[in-house]
């Protein structure tokens, strides 16, 4: 960005969650505050031959894509994986919080931000395949011995196929549905870097608005890998916690917890609206939190791919340091920490280290929020759903409450179980490593 | 004017280093002869046994062996094809920069910003599990089955990694870059994308040095499937080289391709401080999103135009005036250019949106005629391509044109090289999905 332009301020104006309380703050926040648990048995499929049959799964009644979209738009609801209907759904919870006026939400009135104004910018990850749908397009294509026949599957097989197939899972189809809805025609982008995308996409919203690209972007991250390829992916990478077969998986998620086995899977993320503070007054809107700072760095992974993330304390520190000094705030400053907490001890003990390194003793008394015990790990949806949560402490002055850990003063840190309680909020750091090293960090700051 | 504006030695970005891995070879010279040859990349497919597909070639990359490159090969031991290529064209872009003989500051101020596909899955074993646990009786999927053979039959190195951060975690690792990173994916217009944001973050002081540009590859069963169900690729077997004709009157699709491109970028002041030589400098960058239909290009090019707008304004560039000598200011665009019908004449008609009445004075060429569709990867290498014109004064050629469409009657540079002055160049990449991203790009000048 042009030195100039670099005091241009980004404001939040609307948070769009969705995880399994459902699709909006309003829901999550309830959730969240009264320690309930979105994490139950997995009923999409059967899932028990996995090590990890449960997840925080929206339920059914919580989202019907057809009835959120334009009626103009029902026809597209077809080609679009749970994925995009994550980020649709999260895209019209955000637009709507922010009181905006878009192509999907009144056709024919003015949007409230020109078009060619409107940035986007998703987190997205990897979108298998449905597996009903591929196994039964292949069953005329098999050997003698029930294998693949790729010949026959050239022929004929492939034609079973819905012609738009293929479109259901790129991965930047979740920004191509909303840019559509919401007629956003601004600088447009698909992160894919796992749990760190949302968080990554935000900060490249923030980037794009300071450089004079957009006044407003529709930015986050949405991801279900409660499918059988994600579930098997997550296990195979060791990052789920097993589950007895029969049990709710409630207790299992401890973030800071010597205990600790991994984590489960949630599906979610969510969806903010960015805006310049001069758009912002220009339309007389409340800002919601201030976007104060942001950086993003990679950590050194000594295993290549970062499953593993054991000595990536020094690297998750210098993305915190890095942020708080865009911010200009100092680690003192900082009220509340709301970093990955997954519950997988290779993670949260970097994250906790990165922690100590910036906070020093301190770290003890930061209260950190832990929301993975309740809506679990929600891919690249993850960073954007805390995101969400940083902000909405903000907002209430009102710490969620927490679940299932005990012992995180080994840790170093404040992230016991605990009640909601009120706290005197003014600087929230959200931070996020994904599998691959990739982090993000954002402060967040109260706007008076 | 000056291509620079009023831009300090901090926010101007320079390229100091280009490699790539292409279906017409693996290093800077043997690829751009063949492009000024007018080479073809086009052959059967080999990855596969394709022989009954709609679409039964490719252009592959051959005979690609990434280990000569690596500082220690063992660590990208379970590297997916994808992430070899990335490597590869990484590799010949850092030597080319001398980052070992003449370091960066400091690694955290070294970052990535890539482009890159998902990894190949593993066909054979992904296809059995979802064969094995189909269930006749009940029409679906038995998922217990499922579970089994998917534990049994795949393996956790080469799901892990099909993550599309996976060529960017072996790019960390074998550089050692720690600074911000990112993997984007908008499809056919990932890697400019990524070449566009790098430089943001350069600009915004984020960085030092970013290693950016993208490795994709999608020459597999599902991959071939997929787009042959869209009909976006051409199946003219005859000839496979002849296969790929855009802006022809007779194209027919686009013919896929794989591979990487990888550039090194630095702030100026940076390059200068540890005496690296900068081959061109990235003056502007535009990105938009067509907003229109998932299936189909805006008709009237409003998104592409608006890309390339905003690039141009971003170099301080009005299209519409000329040069002290009369040249345009932009002398080649490189053109996405996939030789589908609709967006080549969607393209030309949004570069006359741009350029007006002077766009037929503006040689634009693609040279997906002769590499194929690196698909996210296409960008990054279309990239280098430009900085080379620049370089040497040649400007590749649209191979394979015959027919002329009144739809398309611009200046495409056809079926032979051409000698040009070329000083600033315009990038294009339009994704499936609408994301359009253009950079352009200008000769070094102090």
């Amino acid at each position: 960005m042009p030195a100039a332009r670099a005091h241009i301020r980004t404001l939040l104006t609307g948070l769009g969650p969705v995880s399994g309380f459902g699709i909006g703050i309003n829901p999550l926040w309830e959730g969240l505050c009264s320690g309930a648990t979105a994490i139950r048995p997995i009923t999409a499929f059967d899932a028990s031959g996995f090590e990890t049959p449960v997840a925080a799964t929206l339920l059914p009644e919580h989202l019907d894509i057809r009835s959120i979209v334009p009626k103009n738009y029902r026809k597209a609801t077809k080609v679009m994986a749970r994925d995009i209907e994550l980020a649709v759904a999260a895209a019209l919870s955000a637009v709507q919080a922010a009181g905006l006026t878009t192509k999907g939400t009144a056709e024919g009135t003015p949007p409230t931000i020109p078009p060619d104004r409107f940035g986007c910018h998703i987190g997205a990850g990897l979108i298998p395949a449905d597996s009903d749908e591929l196994a039964s397009a292949m069953l005329t294509s098999r050997t003698a011995e029930g294998g693949f026949d790729p010949g026959e599957w050239g022929r004929t097989g492939m034609a079973n196929l819905t012609p738009l197939w293929l479109l259901k899972y790129l991965p930047n189809m979740l920004a191509c549905h909303v840019t559509i809805i919401h007629d956003c025609q601004g600088p447009s982008n698909t992160i894919t870097c796992a749990e760190a995308s949302g968080g990554l996409s935000i900060g490249e919203s923030v980037r794009v608005i300071r450089r004079g690209d957009a006044d407003a972007c529709l930015s986050g991250g949405a991801e279900s890998k409660v499918n059988y390829m994600g579930l098997l992916r997550q296990t195979f990478a060791k990052r789920l916690a097993k589950v007895a077969a029969g049990s709710s998986g409630a207790g299992v998620v401890r973030p800071f917890d010597a205990a600790a086995t991994g984590t489960i899977l949630g599906e979610g993320g969510g969806m903010l609206i960015i805006e310049s503070a001069r758009s912002v007054e220009r339309r007389g809107a409340k800002p919601l939190a201030e976007i104060a700072g942001f950086a993003a760095l990679q950590c050194l992974c000594t295993d290549t791919v970062g499953v593993a993330l054991d000595g990536a304390g020094e690297d998750i520190a210098a993305a915190i340091e890095c942020a708080l000094a865009d911010a200009k705030a100092r680690p003192d400053e900082i009220d509340a920490i709301v970093p990955l907490g997954s519950g997988i001890p290779s993670v949260d003990a970097a994250e906790a280290d990165a922690l100590r390194r910036v906070f020093g003793l301190r770290a003890a008394s930061v209260p950190i929020v832990t929301v993975a015990p309740q809506v679990g790990i929600c891919g690249a949806g993850t960073s954007a759903l805390a995101a969400c949560v940083g902000a909405q402490c903000l907002v209430t002055q009102r710490l969620p409450a927490r679940l299932n850990a005990s012992g995180s003063a080994n840790f170093g840190l404040d992230a016991d179980a605990r009640a909601a309680c009120d706290a005197k909020l003014r600087t929230v750091l959200v931070t996020t490593t994904g599998m691959g090293g990739q982090t993000s960090a954002i402060v967040l700051r109260r706007v008076a | 004017m000056t291509p620079h504006g009023k831009r300090t030695d901090q926010e101007r970005v320079v390229v100091t280093g280009m490699g790539w891995v292409t279906p017409l070879g693996h290093d800077i010279e043997t690829v751009w002869s063949a492009l000024m040859r007018g080479a073809s990349g086009m052959a059967p497919i080999t990855r596969f046994d394709a022989r009954t597909f709609p679409t039964s070639f490719a252009a592959e990359v051959k005979n690609f062996d990434v280990r000569p490159l690596l500082k220690d090969p063992k660590v990208h031991a379970s590297a997916g094809i994808n992430s070899q290529f990335a490597l590869g064209a990484a590799s010949q872009a850092w030597r080319q920069a001398g980052l070992d003989e003449r370091p960066a500051r400091n690694a955290r101020r070294v970052g990535i910003y890539l482009g890159a596909g998902e990894g190949v899955i593993d066909t054979p074993n992904y296809l059995a599990a979802n064969l094995g646990a189909w269930d006749a009786a009940t029409g679906r999927t038995n998922g217990v089955e499922w579970a089994r053979l998917g534990h049994s039959l795949m393996r956790a190195a080469s799901e892990i990694e099909q993550e599309p951060n996976m060529p960017l975690a072996h790019i960390a690792r074998e550089f050692g870059a720690r600074g911000p990173s990112y993997n984007c994916l908008t499809a056919c217009a990932a890697s400019t994308q990524a070449i566009g944001e790098a430089v943001s973050i350069l600009r915004g002081g984020e960085a030092d040095v970013m290693i950016a540009g993208g490795a994709h590859t999608m020459i597999h069963v599902l991959g071939i499937t997929g787009f042959n169900r869209l009909t976006a690729l051409s199946t003219a077997a005859e000839d496979p080289t002849k296969a790929s004709r855009p802006f022809d009157l007779t194209r027919g699709g686009f013919v896929m391709g794989e591979g990487a491109g990888v550039v090194i970028l630095e702030t100026l002041s940076h390059a200068r401080s540890r005496g690296a030589t900068p081959v061109a400098e990235i003056i502007g960058f535009g990105s938009s999103a067509d907003s229109y239909r998932i299936t189909d290009i805006e008709p009237e090019g409003r998104g592409a135009a608006a890309a390339m707008l905003q690039a141009l304004g971003q170099a301080g560039i009005d299209p519409l005036s000329r040069r002290p000598d009369g040249r345009p200011w932009v002398d080649y665009i490189s053109a996405h250019g996939t030789g589908t019908k609709e967006n080549d004449s969607i393209e030309s008609l949004a570069v006359k949106r741009v350029f007006g009445e002077m766009a037929k004075e503006v040689p634009m060429s693609s040279v997906k005629s002769m590499l194929g569709h690196l698909i996210a990867a296409a960008g990054a290498v279309e990239f280098i391509t430009c900085v080379l014109a620049i370089e040497r004064g040649m400007l590749p050629p649209t191979i394979n044109y015959s027919t002329p469409d009144p739809e398309c009657d611009l200046d495409y540079v056809p079926n032979t090289p051409r000698k040009a002055k070329v000083d600033t160049c315009l990038s294009n990449s339009f994704g499936f999905g609408g994301q359009n991203d253009t950079v352009c790009v200008t000769r070094f000048t102090e």
